[in-house]
């Protein structure tokens, strides 16, 4: 495949919404081919229209089957939509089962709609590296909304921040204690708090425990996180969910937005350029004679690993100024 | 960006009104142990959902599962559709209760392989590392 003809080719059809080209890009983006970054920087400037919206929350709480029905009603209102479903991949195997889209069946035939399965590849914090760059082929691509779900445990809720500009917290009654179920970190970041299944009947004491506990919490620039009961089953709460994402739209919109997009930019910035260094310098540094003679100092004990390292980092800079 | 990362992902689909999955779900479990990502998409699918999620999920594989004795209609039907939408680079392969002389009319509309029930998961999961290298 001639590299810069494909790359446009691609990259023509994703600005297109064409659904082989989208599949495709977001394969070799994930795949880290060598012409992901070529079509992330062609792409990028062609990004900015969607709404990103991100679910997060402990399994179990009825991420998947709320996005069905938030993205009917969506679907309903005339948008289109992307959905990105992160699962787990497994430390031992590294492959990974992908089955949000059982609960989102009735959305595969709808043209509106694109669902992209991604597995987290160990990438740490519950998202995919990749996750990123594909939810902006779906904004590049045209989709209005475009919805991330992610894990749901450890701490998905710092990376979602990095990807998503509305975040919603899922949380289902009886789900243990339940203010214990809101971990630290997800009462800062929520913009909005989910109680599903709220045909359940402790659930209406979930919502008045969330509401206590967001009382006590700071306003988050203008904006205060309330929380809203829906039922996935009956639909109760949909239509209010989806008003109240409106709403944070706007209100981001008014300003908001651009303080958080600079701190997620300079994050993204310096998470970029951390990795493209240590990529370089290690290469180098592993092989060096400089290296070798300081592990086998290491194993001698002659000198600890942290001043072992501040020597080669030295000796590196020195080289680096050199030429 | 870092070096390449490439994973064999794989489509398990029951076509039809079939509701036993449990074969499906050792052969999904079987291939993710094997280090592959394994889309599932749950019962009751049709040829058009199966080959719309293909084409979505950029899948390398599909394999369908089917016991209900409708595959001489419902494969023939999907592989003609994954033909219509660009998609003859995936391996199509099949499970469940296909009776032995329909094998080869399958094989002629393009399923890779026929697995009875017996059949072992590493011979599964030989099959896919093989004919994924093949394609690839």
């Amino acid at each position: 495949m001639t590299q810069t003809t494909s790359v446009q080719q691609l990259v023509r059809g994703v600005l297109h919404g064409e659904k082989r080209a989208i599949a495709k890009t977001i394969s070799i983006i994930e795949n880290n081919e060598p012409e992901a970054q070529k079509i992330v920087s062609l792409i990028y400037p062609k990004t900015g229209r969607a709404h990103i919206v991100g679910i997060t929350g402990p399994p179990g709480a009825g991420k998947s089957t709320l996005i069905e029905k938030l993205v009917k009603e969506l679907r309903n209102r005339g948008k289109t939509v992307g959905i990105v479903a992160v699962d787990p991949t497994s430390p031992f195997s590294g492959g990974a089962f992908l089955g949000d889209r059982v609960r989102m069946q009735d959305l595969s035939m709808d043209a509106g709609v694109y669902i992209r399965s991604m597995a987290t590849r160990n990438h740490p914090g519950g998202l995919a590296k990749a996750t990123k760059d594909a939810a902006r082929v779906l904004d590049a691509s045209g989709k209005d909304v475009v919805v991330v779900e992610t894990v749901g445990a450890g701490q998905s809720e710092v990376e979602v921040i990095k990807v998503a500009q509305t975040i919603l917290v899922v949380l289902a009654p009886g789900m243990g204690d339940d203010i214990q179920a809101i971990k630290a970190g997800q009462m800062e970041i929520g913009d909005i708090f989910v109680v599903n299944k709220g045909d359940r009947e402790n659930a209406d004491k979930a919502v008045s425990d969330i509401q206590a506990m967001l009382e006590l919490a700071p306003e988050k620039k203008g904006w205060k996180p309330t929380v809203i009961k829906t039922s996935a089953l009956t639909g109760e709460g949909i239509a209010d969910l989806l008003e109240r994402i409106d709403e944070h739209a706007k209100h981001l919109k008014k300003g908001a937005h651009d303080e958080r997009r600079k701190e997620r930019v300079e994050n993204e910035l310096a998470e970029a350029l951390t990795q493209k260094i240590t990529e370089s310098m290690m290469k180098e540094l592993k092989q060096s004679r400089e290296w070798k003679k300081l592990t086998e100092k290491i194993l001698s004990r002659e000198i600890d690993p942290y001043s072992a390292a501040d020597r080669l980092l030295e000796k590196q800079l020195k080289n680096t100024r050199k030429h | 960006m870092s070096k390449s990362e490439k994973k064999i992902r794989v489509l398990i689909a029951k076509p039809g009104l079939d509701s036993h999955d449990r074969g499906a779900k050792v052969v999904a479990r079987a291939l993710r142990d094997a280090g592959m990502e394994v889309i599932y998409t749950g019962l009751r699918q049709t040829p058009e959902q199966i080959v719309e999620t293909a084409l979505q999920e950029d899948v390398d594989v599909i394999g369908l599962s089917i016991l209900s004795g409708a595959h001489n209609t419902l494969f023939p039907k999907t592989m003609q559709l994954l033909k219509k939408k660009g998609l003859t680079d995936v391996v199509v392969f099949a499970g469940g209760i296909i009776p032995e002389e329909d094998v080869p009319k399958l094989k002629k509309i393009g399923i890779r392989e026929v697995f009875g029930p017996g059949t072992t998961t590493s011979t599964l999961v030989q099959f896919v590392k093989k004919s994924v290298s093949k394609t690839k």
